[in-house]
């Protein structure tokens, strides 16, 4: 099987190191080669992080390049569109549609662009933007963003729903375990 | 049972299943997790160094005692351990010895991305490279044998992507290593004059036998190709970006140890195939050496010696086909990272501003304070550099700026390097005024416990350094506390010190808002009708604060009620909530 590319992308902070904790899980159960590359130090403090997980019969590269990646999974709009580049042909586009302003639109330095989500699909994009945040608030916490998208990307694969459970299991701590479920039943459903 | 584990932590369970005993390391992104995750081994004794110099001695007494030992540092932290480095090189080591050394090309989060290749040919020490996590654990094994067999100290380099990327390994039992007699042996481990000379024709000799070693040993991997037209000399992450641009069409010669290299296989990978290029980020350091044997290479013609490799940039100064993405037609701004919200350091950079001082940085979270919109830095070398720049500064302005320059440096780098320079300021007598920004943790590499936390790695209660002790005994008399988020009490501390005919020092002193144990006041409330929107609470830079149609709006999840926002408003829009 050719290599899978999954980009996660978003703001220092937000909880991707979750979710691709979580994938690594996945597809390692699936039996799949892994490889997930994270971003520590200094691009944590409310920057743009990235974070790339890779999938196949062999996997040699950490990182995912340009024109490569299969689907964006997004935290934030603007990092959705900041990547775009990243997607390759036929590539998919996942994005909670809550908008952060990075320090140059707080200081007023720049402008936050407007209508995201229409010009990355006249661009040809295939999107699919949703407000990940309310419903993570309905399962309890803001910070279920990451379950939510999940859940979200799981529609578009084929992996049983059992797997995602038992992945999200051994991924967050018991104390969150059932918030984290409903997060993702959410992200999945709606 | 195969499993997926960060190449960090792969490291350590190398260390670990290699039976090594004693660990000490000085945080730096991107090594730090390779001592956090040793330190959870309990048959390893694991511990933060205040340097990088003081943890490379500490592991070589250890080696002496006769156990297994490690330190783990970032590139940056090599040179400061450069001194024992290169001498500990001719004692050689009794019990195995590991230096790990992760390098920072892109500079992801650091100050340059100088290659520590250079550092084991200049010590004459050999150096392993792993590609990826299962390597982690195989070289940290494989360098005690080597250590012990060739007694040398070994270098262990790592990468950002190594260091910080997770894939497949297996893990194996612990070998337990019984600890080695430690026998006097003063030709050996006295390096003076009479001795050291004797030692070094053993390391040149110690350096011949290892690259005779390497020669045959499996880490140097001959992946022999179906096409003879390109052959690929490669190591660390670029072997993985070359595997997958490359395929099995195409031989690979892919170097496990990058020092001492194997000229004879080298020459041989080289005469079988009609084209060698050479893979590497950072400096041509594989291609040079192959060119000093006469060997045919290209390597930097094709590829920058600036930044990180990708697969893309490989297949396209190759010649082969790569995948192209389309950008979004559109101005995204920057999204850099900041102080984060309560961030104790911000109420004294404001301050700093407002006084428009000139602004000695260090490193640290508070060299944040150098972007927009506080700007309040003037400039950032290395460890401690701020505290015996201004002495510099100051005395060659021959007083002009005592006044109107300060120094500013975190509580661990001052542990680190910054209090020889503090020395040098009370010694050699220049009016200089530091401070120190403690904020009871070591900030940016994750929160590491430090000599002045009164917490060790493990997390037990330590001995607490006590600064302001600690800057009278160093020679400095007026030392005085100040709390961040008071700002009138700031500005009060600052223009009093800078204004005193002698040194000073001022620690201001929070804990990290991310701390766990910090406990937050309410969101700040804003009270519209009173906000004038004269956007003075935006002059600080934080991100839980932002205008929308004019008015101020805090965003409650990130607000922690610090309330230094709340002390610029003249209008008492910002209100305790």
């Amino acid at each position: 099987m050719e290599t899978k590319n999954i980009m996660i992308v978003g703001v220092g902070g937000q909880g991707s190191l979750l979710a691709s904790k979580l994938l690594g899980k996945l597809l390692l159960t699936e039996g799949y080669d892994v490889k997930v590359s994270e971003v520590h130090g200094m691009s944590q403090r409310g920057g743009s992080v990235v974070t790339y997980v890779r999938y196949g019969d062999r996997v040699c590269s950490p990182v995912i390049d340009k024109g490569e990646a299969d689907f964006i999974v997004s935290f934030e709009l603007l990092e959705a569109a900041r990547w775009t580049e990243y997607l390759r042909t036929n590539g998919k586009i996942v994005t909670n549609t809550q908008q952060i302003n990075p320090m140059p639109v707080i200081t007023g330095a720049a402008e936050y662009p407007e209508r995201l989500v229409d010009k990355m699909c006249a661009a040809g994009f295939d999107v699919d933007a949703f407000d990940a945040l309310s419903l993570a608030e309905q399962a309890g916490s803001s910070k279920a963003v990451n379950l939510v998208l999940m859940g979200r990307l799981s529609k578009y694969f084929d992996f049983s729903k059992e797997a995602w459970l038992n992945a999200i299991e051994v991924s967050v701590p018991a104390k969150f375990l059932q918030m984290n479920k409903k997060a993702f039943e959410l992200g999945l459903n709606t | 049972m195969k499993q997926l584990m960060l190449g960090n932590e792969a490291v350590a369970r190398g260390l670990y299943e290699g039976g090594c005993s004693f660990v000490s390391s000085y945080p730096g992104t991107p090594s730090t997790e390779i001592t956090e995750c040793a330190a959870k081994y309990s048959e390893i004794y694991a511990e933060w160094a205040p340097n990088e110099k003081v943890a490379v001695e500490a592991a070589f007494g250890a080696s002496l005692a006769g156990k297994r030992s490690f330190c783990g540092m970032k590139h940056v932290g090599l040179n400061v351990a450069a001194d024992p480095l290169f001498t500990i090189s001719y004692t050689g080591v009794n019990a195995g010895m590991i230096i790990g050394v992760a390098d920072d090309a892109g500079m992801h989060s650091s100050q340059n991305e100088q290659d520590s290749r250079n550092y084991a040919k200049a010590a004459k020490l050999p150096m392993l490279e792993p590609s990826d996590s299962a390597e982690g654990i195989a070289f940290a094994k494989l360098a005690y044998e080597i250590s012990e067999r060739f007694d040398t100290p070994v270098l262990l380099k790592m990468c950002t992507r190594v260091a910080h990327s997770q894939s497949i390994v297996k893990l194996s039992d612990r070998m337990e290593s019984a600890q080695k007699p430690y026998e006097k042996n003063p030709p050996k481990y006295i390096m003076m004059p009479g001795f050291a000379k004797k030692r070094h024709p053993i390391v040149e000799a110690r350096l011949r036998a290892i690259a005779e070693y390497a020669e045959t040993a499996d880490f140097n991997r001959w992946e022999k190709g179906t096409d003879r037209k390109l052959g690929i000399i490669t190591s660390s992450t670029s072997y993985q970006y070359v595997r997958e641009v490359c395929k099995d069409d195409v031989s690979v010669l892919k170097l496990g140890m990058i020092w001492p290299l194997p000229d004879q296989k080298l020459k041989d990978f080289a005469a079988s195939v009609d084209r060698v290029v050479v893979v590497e980020e950072l400096d041509g350091f594989i291609e040079s050496y192959c060119k000093t044997l006469g060997i045919n290479v290209e390597g930097k013609n094709l590829f920058s010696n600036i930044g990180e490799l990708s697969q893309n940039l490989i297949a396209e100064a190759l010649g082969m086909e790569s995948p192209k993405g389309s950008a979004l037609d559109e101005n995204i701004p920057a999204r850099p990272p900041v102080m984060c919200a309560g961030c104790p350091h911000r109420g004294i950079y404001y301050t700093l501003k407002k006084l428009k001082l000139n602004v000695i940085g260090d490193i640290g979270c508070y060299t944040l304070g150098a972007v927009a919109p506080l700007n309040a830095i003037d400039s950032v070398i290395c460890m401690g550099a701020s505290v015996s720049g201004i002495h510099g500064f100051n005395k060659a302005n021959n007083g002009a700026t005592d006044k109107n320059t300060v120094a500013v440096i975190g509580d661990s780098t001052f542990m680190h390097s910054g209090m020889t320079g503090l020395v040098n300021i009370a010694y050699n007598d220049s009016n200089s005024t530091v401070i120190i920004l403690d904020n009871s943790i070591t900030g940016m590499t994750g929160h590491q416990q430090n000599p002045t936390t009164g917490f060790n790695l493990k997390g037990d209660p330590a001995a607490k350094v006590d600064l302001e002790a600690l800057c009278h005994a160093l020679g400095i008399r007026r030392v005085r506390v100040v709390d961040p988020y008071n700002l009138a009490q700031c500005e009060e501390a600052i223009k009093e010190e800078l204004a005193a005919d002698e040194a000073s020092v001022i620690i201001s002193r929070r804990p990290c808002a991310l701390l766990k144990y910090v406990k937050h006041n309410a969101p700040l409330k804003v009270d519209s009708e009173k906000c004038k929107s004269c956007k003075m609470c935006m002059k600080i830079g934080c991100p839980a604060i932002s205008i929308v149609d004019g008015k101020a709006v805090i965003d409650n999840t990130l607000c922690t009620g610090c309330g230094v926002c709340r002390q610029l408003c003249k209008f008492g829009a910002l209100q305790e909530g």
